[in-house]
C-alpha cells in the first residue's frame, strides 16, 4: 500500500511555481537576434553574467527592453548602442575600439613587432661575427696557393 | 653606444614588471562593482512621472533646472537606502536640494517610509516600472547623482551617502557645480 502511495505521489505533477518568461516573436530572425543579444549583453548588477543567465531584477528589465527593441525591428547595433548609452560599454561583452580599449587590439601587434625587432637585431649581430676575421694579403696568397694544389 | 643600448634591453623586463606592479596594485583597491555613469556630461533623460504623493501631479525633466541639486534613487526594498536615509535628512536640513526617485517600489510602502523616517526630498518622483531608472543606467539602489543648474549630470555615486563620502567626494564637487 505504501509503495502504491509513493508511486502515485511521485507521479503527481504540479505546475511549476517558477515563472519562466515566454517571449513571442514575429519571425525566426528576431528570435535568433534576441537570443544572441541576451548572451552578448552583460548584466551591470550581477557582473560576469550575461542577461540571459541572470535572474536579477535588472537583468529581467534589460531582457524585457531588449525584447521590446527587437520587436520594434531594431538591429543588433541599435540595441547594443541603446544599452551602452545608458550603462556604458561595460554592458557589452564585445566592446568597441576606444582609446581606453585600443591596447586590446594593439597589444598583440606590439608584441609581435617587438619580437621581430629582437629577431632582426640578433641575426644582424650573428652576420657581423661571421664576416669578422678578414684575411690579409699574405693569408690570401697562402689560400690561393692551397687551392691551386701547390705544396709548401 | 653598444653598451648603452644593451643596458636598455636588459632593463626592459624590469620596466614591464614595474608597469604591471602599478597596474595590479591599483586593482587591489578598486571596486569593480562601481561603474562610471555613461550619462556624465549629458542632460537628465526626458521623462514624465507621477508625483509619489499625488497621482494627478506629473513631473518632467524641467524640475532639474535652475539650481545644483542631488538626485537620489531609492526604494523601500533596499537596505542600504535605509542606512543612508538619516544622512539625507541631515543634508536636507542643511539646505541641500534633493530630488528623490522612488525606483520600482510600492507607492503605499514608499509614502509610509517617508512619513515614518522623514522626507528629505523637495520633489519625489514615482518610477514604478523603473523606466527613468533604465534611462539613467541605474543598476543598484541607492544611487546619487550630482546635477548642475542646467540639468546636466556631473557625477554619479553608487552606494550609500555617508559623512565620509559626502565630505570627501560629493561636497567638493557639489560646490563646483554651476
Amino acid at each position: 500500500m505504501r509503495i502504491v502511495m509513493l508511486i502515485i505521489t511521485s507521479l503527481l505533477c504540479f505546475a511549476s511555481q517558477a515563472a519562466i518568461q515566454v517571449y513571442e516573436f514575429d519571425s525566426k530572425e528576431q528570435e535568433v537576434l534576441f537570443q544572441q543579444l541576451t548572451k552578448e549583453l552583460r548584466c551591470p548588477k550581477c557582473q560576469n553574467q550575461n542577461i540571459a543567465d541572470s535572474n536579477a531584477p535588472l537583468a529581467q528589465d534589460l531582457r524585457q527592453k531588449a525584447y521590446e527593441l527587437v520587436k520594434q525591428g531594431k538591429d543588433r547595433d541599435q540595441v547594443v548602442d541603446y544599452m551602452a548609452a545608458r550603462f556604458g560599454n561595460f554592458v557589452t561583452y564585445d566592446p568597441p575600439m576606444t582609446p581606453a580599449t585600443i591596447f586590446l587590439w594593439l597589444g598583440p601587434l606590439f608584441f609581435v613587432f617587438g619580437g621581430l625587432v629582437v629577431l632582426w637585431h640578433k641575426t644582424r649581430v650573428v652576420k657581423k661575427v661571421d664576416s669578422a676575421p678578414e684575411m690579409d694579403t699574405a693569408e690570401q696568397a697562402k689560400l690561393a696557393r692551397i687551392l691551386n694544389g701547390d705544396k709548401d | 653606444m653598444q653598451q648603452k643600448s644593451k643596458l636598455w634591453v636588459l632593463l626592459l623586463p624590469l620596466m614591464v614588471f614595474l608597469v604591471a606592479v602599478v597596474f595590479l596594485f591599483k586593482g587591489l583597491y578598486s571596486d569593480p562593482s562601481k561603474l562610471e555613469s555613461a550619462l556624465i556630461g549629458q542632460p537628465v533623460p526626458t521623462f514624465t512621472l507621477q508625483d509619489l504623493y499625488q497621482q494627478d501631479i506629473q513631473h518632467d525633466a524641467s524640475i532639474f533646472k535652475g539650481k545644483p541639486m542631488l538626485l537620489n534613487v531609492w526604494a523601500t526594498w533596499c537596505p542600504t537606502c535605509y542606512a543612508e536615509h538619516t544622512y539625507l535628512n541631515k543634508l536636507a536640513a542643511e539646505g541641500i536640494y534633493i530630488v528623490g526617485l522612488n525606483y520600482k517600489d510600492d507607492r503605499e510602502k514608499a509614502i509610509g517610509w517617508l512619513t515614518q523616517l522623514g522626507d528629505p526630498y523637495q520633489v519625489s518622483l514615482y518610477d514604478k516600472d523603473g523606466m527613468l531608472g533604465l534611462d539613467l543606467g541605474v543598476y543598484g539602489a541607492p544611487e546619487t547623482y550630482l546635477i548642475d543648474s542646467q540639468g546636466v549630470i556631473q557625477y554619479r555615486h553608487v552606494g550609500d551617502v555617508n559623512d565620509q563620502v559626502w565630505q570627501q567626494t560629493l561636497l567638493p564637487m557639489f560646490k563646483e557645480l554651476k
